[in-house]
């Protein structure tokens, strides 16, 4: 049984480290603003729950586990209010989404705009 | 096992903190810092467990809140130049 919840536990903790890190490799190689906040909702949603599950296991029915559920908690509260004003500003401030045009088109007239299609 | 999540946490971190040196605009960097401190709280509440000290909990929950204080309020001195006084902001030139 102790066996079954420290694997259990030890699964949890390194899944969620590696949804953290992608989270960390999303935010890099993201190519605009608003395609980054969705690797920063990964890393506020599945890498803590994952984490803190697997420390709750580890610490059993403690103190210990309360003051984990009240982080779990506050993150899962703060974050998206974080994530809603950030995005809110940027749009409010002015920031265009990122377009995906066609590299062939950009190519064609390369005028240095990238967001003009090559019609017309 | 709590060192290697540790590591991978401290990996993540590292990656964020470059996102936030080299963010073209100033809402990456405030996304990138506000990631990192999430992944602080994480690693402060990882660690109180590598050395049998869960005491450091207390300080990841305080980290927590401050990391949310801190987002809102770098967002809001970037917008108005200045903090507090939110109802007389519109007024003075």
């Amino acid at each position: 049984m102790s066996l079954a919840i420290d694997i259990l536990s030890w699964m949890l903790l390194i899944g969620g480290g590696l949804v953290v890190v992608a989270g960390g490799i999303g935010l890099l190689r993201m190519p605009d603003f608003y395609t980054r906040l969705h690797p920063a909702g990964v890393v506020d949603t599945l890498g803590v729950a994952a984490i803190v599950a697997g420390l709750m296991l580890q610490a059993g029915l403690t103190q210990v586990t309360i003051k984990l559920g009240l982080i779990l908690v506050f993150i899962f509260f703060t974050s998206p209010t974080a994530t809603h004003a950030l995005a809110h500003a940027a749009r409010v401030g002015g920031l265009k989404p990122w377009r995906n045009v066609d590299p062939r088109a950009q190519h064609r007239n390369d005028d240095g705009d990238g967001d003009k299609e090559t019609g017309a | 096992m709590f060192e290697s999540a540790a590591l991978l946490l401290v990996v993540a971190m590292a990656l964020a903190l470059w996102r936030a040196t080299r963010g073209p605009t100033i809402y990456d960097r405030i996304l990138a810092v506000n990631a990192h401190g999430t992944m602080t709280v994480l690693l402060i509440a990882v660690l109180g467990f590598v050395t049998r000290r869960p005491d450091f909990l207390d300080l990841a929950l305080l980290y927590a809140l401050i990391n949310f204080i801190g987002t809102l309020a770098a967002l809001k001195f970037f917008k108005y130049g200045r903090l507090g006084d939110g109802e007389r902001m519109g007024d003075e030139p």
